[in-house]
């Protein structure tokens, strides 16, 4: 496949970014997007150009590393498929495709398409753990959780913390991440005991790093790649008003 | 106010405003599709909301202002938030599903408030050039209504707690006039279009917005707020249609 590439370079996090085209003239249908930039970037070392920064790490789909907006879109136009994950033969011969880093104010960029998601452990480290001891694995039994429970825990603990729900959000909001990371606590038994200061530290914190507002557009839900649902942002409002309501009467 | 601080706390107010907004909305076009009746249904009505006992009508005007004044108080802030919270936007830029209303809340809000400032002079004060309807009511051919009439059903006048006849603001007589300006119909038809749009989006997001959706209500209350957007939309615009197509006739 030939590709012209519009990949957005970026020296450092106060350099000054621009997109810069580059071409390439045989890319196998069969490689994966990263392992198209790991070819261009060897390119680029032989000629003795800087080689892309970008982030990656398992290349399975689960650790949540590659951020990449592909034309727009994060992780590109496959459906519940990670940037690693995506394969070129979604895309057509001869196409450009445009390459930014996530883009949003919490996120700064450090050097091309890789940014800074460390806001998102912020908000992990606000409420996103159980304080006391809850036994080792085998233990897991001992208090029993209804399949639909045990399920819609799971659904929510599928989130790898990428990010592509702010970058993909108008407002570069961290709703679903932050929703996802609660709900996954507060619907647990284990969990229940500190939902309400789990929920009212996590919103706080999301506040505190800039992110945007949820204006119910859904965009973060249709580009994650492990289809983390709205339903957790409401899930989420509702805590959170419930929440807010006890701790004005002191009982959060 | 912490919780008004927080970015959902302003969502709970943007949704809680806009609940009781959309409520009137449905009310008002109630009230109004009356004109398509005898011409005693729509004047009894406008002179029992304009007596209504203990300053009533009053109550109601500044409670509904006052919900004008926070929704749009919350609609400013949340935007001037998200704006920031993305410094720079992608330079590919795509949209996966959000519609077209969604995108589009704080445009067609503010031409809502517009057409509304408009819509209270034209109706509510009298006080647009032209159109004060408090001594005659001058329709565009020139043909000249009475601003006030005694109240007539069934070929009896109405008569007060003194036996006089009661003399009501003759609202009927006022609409067709109002109406009989194609710019005026025309604006008003954009005007309540942009609104039903509005709340086609603005309906479903206040449940979002409050937690009070799942799985299951997600799909129903999507739907429900289309047709409420439609229903409200044909409910409002067949009154200027009406008068326009000769449906609907003055009654003096």
């Amino acid at each position: 496949m030939k590709l012209t590439l519009r990949i957005w370079r970026q020296d450092g996090q106060n350099g000054s970014g621009r997109l810069v085209d580059y071409k390439m003239d045989d890319v196998s249908p069969d490689s994966s997007f990263l392992e198209m930039l790991d070819l261009l970037n060897e390119d680029l070392i032989e000629s003795g150009d800087e080689p892309i920064a970008f982030d990656h790490d398992c290349r399975e789909g689960i650790c949540g590393m590659c951020s990449l907006t592909i034309n727009g879109i994060p992780h590109g136009p496959e459906r519940m498929t990670t940037a690693c994950q995506l394969h070129m033969r979604h895309f057509s011969d001869g196409e450009t495709i445009t390459v930014e880093p996530w883009r949003a104010k919490p996120f700064p960029v450090l050097q091309d398409l890789v940014v800074d998601r460390s806001p998102m452990d912020a908000i992990q480290q606000a409420g996103g753990f159980i304080s006391v001891r809850t036994g080792s694995a085998p233990d897991g039994n001992a208090i029993p959780i209804s399949k639909e429970i045990a399920d819609y825990a799971m659904d929510a603990a599928a989130c790898i913390g990428c990010g592509a729900c702010v970058a993909a959000c108008k407002n570069a909001s961290a709703m679903l991440f932050t929703a996802a990371k609660s709900s996954q606590l507060n619907s647990l038994p284990q969990g229940k005991a500190e939902k309400d200061r789990r929920v009212l530290s996590m919103v706080a914190s999301m506040d505190e790093a800039g992110f945007g507002n949820c204006t119910n557009y859904g965009e973060c839900q249709a580009v994650c790649p492990k289809g983390i649902s709205l339903d957790f942002i409401a899930q989420m409002n509702r805590e959170y008003a419930v929440a807010s309501v006890k701790q004005i009467f002191g009982r959060a | 106010m912490s919780l008004l601080a927080s970015s959902l706390g302003k969502k709970y107010v943007m949704a809680l405003s806009g609940l009781v907004l959309s409520i009137f909305v449905l009310g008002h076009m109630v009230g109004n599709l009356q004109v398509f009746g005898d011409p005693y249904l729509i004047n009894a009505y406008g002179y029992k909301l304009q007596h209504l006992p203990y300053g009533l009508l009053w109550v109601v005007r500044l409670f509904l202002l006052a919900c004008v004044v926070a929704h749009i108080w919350a609609a400013i802030t949340l935007k001037i938030q998200n704006k920031k919270a993305r410094p720079q936007d992608y330079e590919a830029k795509a949209t996966v599903q959000a519609s077209l209303a969604s995108r589009t809340m704080i445009m067609s809000g503010l031409i809502i408030l517009a057409f509304l400032i408009f819509h209270l002079l034209h109706y509510t004060v009298r006080a647009v050039p032209g159109h004060q309807y408090n001594h005659a009511i001058i329709a565009n051919d020139g043909t000249e209504y009475p601003a006030e009439v005694p109240l007539v059903l069934h070929g009896k006048t109405k008569v007060d707690a003194y036996g006089d006849p009661l003399i009501v603001h003759n609202v009927h007589d006022m609409m067709i006039a109002g109406f009989s300006y194609p710019l005026i119909s025309l604006f008003y038809i954009i005007g309540v279009y942009l609104l039903c749009m509005h709340l086609s989006h603005g309906v479903s997001s206040m449940f979002q917005s409050l937690g009070l959706r799942n799985e299951k209500w997600r799909y129903r209350l999507d739907k429900i707020a289309m047709v409420y957007g439609w229903v409200t939309f044909l409910g409002y615009a067949s009154i200027p249609l009406g008068i326009w197509f000769g449906i609907v006739n003055a009654s003096v």
